[in-house]
């Protein structure tokens, strides 16, 4: 974009980005970063972004081609936006900046697939260090706790997007001016965002409770406010009621997930809690 | 594929003018790796030719050899395999005269009847995840080379199975974890560099990382319930 403002700013005549504003001022418009210039970069790319989706998925759903585009990333790509969803800042939307209409499915895919592996063996972990020192312990790997996590986690990362998406859509057609992100946006945004409950998912495992809630608390609030950061630019002309509303949603369904799973994983231990408690005003102790 | 065509006056068998050409390289055929004929060679007159003398040994021999002979060429190609797994270089050209073989033998010394379903299912699901994930990234490895070269860098994690099966037979204890640790963290090693050997190869520069990746989670979750299985 550097190159892109010289130009304009050496030839405001020059036609290399298609600028209808009228009163914007060409050389306050790029290296600012304000909220207000990423809106409108927003807005100015929605139409290139239509344009350009176009393009790059010109081959038929049916071929292999198709399906390659969704993987068009390199590696240097995916770590940049890991970066991003692990550090918000706000005003920076993640769409507009890390994935520049260019989504990709191997993010998503492969950082829930972490999860769901991340989840098991957090639970077995936990399991086994519970019994550590029973002798007569006999460890079992549930292979049942990476189906369930599996389907819980994937249907996650492609509904919750889903209804999103339709709901922005339908928006878009209530209320003009509204930036609507393609579904593979959505999906891309919501897979990067859970990239931080793997490393808060092996740390689970720490039996304090003190130190659990922390953790969920950090990753709740970077996650959440990723996709807050994200979701606000796109509701932001609706109705203020509407736009809170499905601020809140978003956010909620989140800890929904994530305090749910974490739980999850550690459900044997909290349920040896409870009994550990449950036994502790009978005098005679058991052992 | 090596193609021997006579010419329209020769049924096939020895004769006054053999007239042959040779069309096409014959590396793909397994035996015959240093075989290279690349252009048409018409040879006339009683000039017996080496080359063709020993194409035809080998079309009626591969047709009609015993089946102890085909057993032992494909013995001796699949340990030649495993001692490219076991000592990893970058290879190429194994790539091309890779078979798809069944990973049987992996599985069958897990006991336990649901397990082995589990197992069997990870393993093959997973294998074909990779391959396509490569794929589709834009590597140009053929999808069956690369289940093949999965299944075969999956042999250091079985001796590491077979390993702790050994060592679980002695009292359990801090140290027999240690040991069974050290031996799978080992493997698991040796298994990466394998089939990071073959596969980062055919990636393009600059997504070798994400190809390598699934390979290591699933290599990871293997260890992991090789390590953690203890009946």
């Amino acid at each position: 974009f550097g190159d892109a403002a010289t130009s304009i700013v050496a030839n405001p005549d020059a036609t290399t980005i298609s600028i209808e504003e009228p009163g914007e001022t060409p050389g306050s418009a790029r290296s600012s970063g304000r909220e207000e210039d990423d809106e409108l970069l927003g807005n100015d790319d929605s139409d290139k972004t239509e344009l350009l989706a176009g393009q790059k998925k010109s081959s038929p759903f049916w071929t292999f081609e198709y399906y390659q585009t969704f993987f068009d990333v390199d590696t240097y790509q995916v770590f940049d936006r890991i970066k991003g969803s692990l550090l918000p800042i706000p005003g920076k939307n993640f769409v507009r900046l890390y994935i520049r209409s260019n989504p990709d499915l191997y993010g998503p895919f492969w950082i829930c697939a972490t999860l769901v592996f991340a989840i098991a063996i957090s639970g077995n972990l936990s399991n086994f260090l519970i019994h550590l020192g029973e002798k007569t312990y006999h460890y079992v790997p549930e292979f049942r706790k990476v189906s369930i996590a599996a389907s819980v986690i994937y249907a996650y990362a492609w509904l919750v997007p889903l209804a999103l998406w339709g709901f922005l859509v339908w928006r878009n057609s209530k209320v003009m001016n509204i930036v609507s992100y393609s579904f593979l946006e959505i999906v891309c945004v919501y897979g990067y965002s859970l990239f931080i409950y793997i490393p808060t998912a092996i740390l689970w495992i720490i039996p304090q409770k003190a130190v659990r809630w922390i953790l969920v608390m950090i990753a709740l609030g970077i996650s959440g406010s990723v996709l807050a950061m994200t979701f606000w630019p796109a509701v932001r002309e609706d109705n203020r009621r509407i736009a809170l509303a499905t601020i809140v949603t978003i956010v909620l369904l989140h800890m929904l997930l994530s305090v749910g799973c974490l739980r999850w994983t550690i459900s044997q231990y909290l349920r040896l809690l409870r009994t550990k408690q449950l036994q502790q005003p009978s005098p005679a102790k058991e052992e | 594929m090596a193609e021997a065509a006579e010419s329209p006056g020769d049924p096939g068998t020895a004769s006054p003018r053999p007239l042959v050409r040779l069309r096409s390289a014959t590396k793909g055929i397994m035996g015959l790796s240093d075989i290279s004929i690349s252009q048409d060679i018409p040879v006339e007159g009683e000039i017996t030719i080496p080359m063709r003398a020993r194409i035809r040994e080998f079309d009626s021999s591969t047709l009609n050899e015993s089946v102890q002979n085909t057993i032992m060429r494909d013995l001796k190609a699949v340990g030649k395999k495993f001692m490219h797994v076991l000592y990893p270089r970058k290879s190429n050209t194994l790539l091309r005269d890779c078979k798809m073989l069944q990973r049987g033998s992996a599985d069958s010394e897990k006991d336990g009847g649901p397990q082995f379903a589990e197992v069997f299912v990870i393993v093959w699901f997973g294998a074909v995840t990779i391959t396509l994930n490569s794929k589709l990234l834009g590597g140009n490895i053929s999808f069956f080379q690369s289940l093949c070269v999965l299944g075969y860098c999956i042999l250091p994690l079985t001796v590491a199975m077979l390993v702790c099966r050994l060592v679980l037979l002695a009292d359990p204890g801090p140290v027999n974890f240690m040991v069974r640790l050290f031996v799978v963290i080992v493997m698991f090693a040796w298994s990466i560099v394998a089939s990071t050997a073959f596969l980062a190869d055919s990636q393009p520069p600059n997504r070798k990382a994400l190809a390598v990746y699934p390979v290591f989670l699933f290599y990871f979750v293997i260890s992991w319930m090789i390590l953690t299985f203890t009946t």
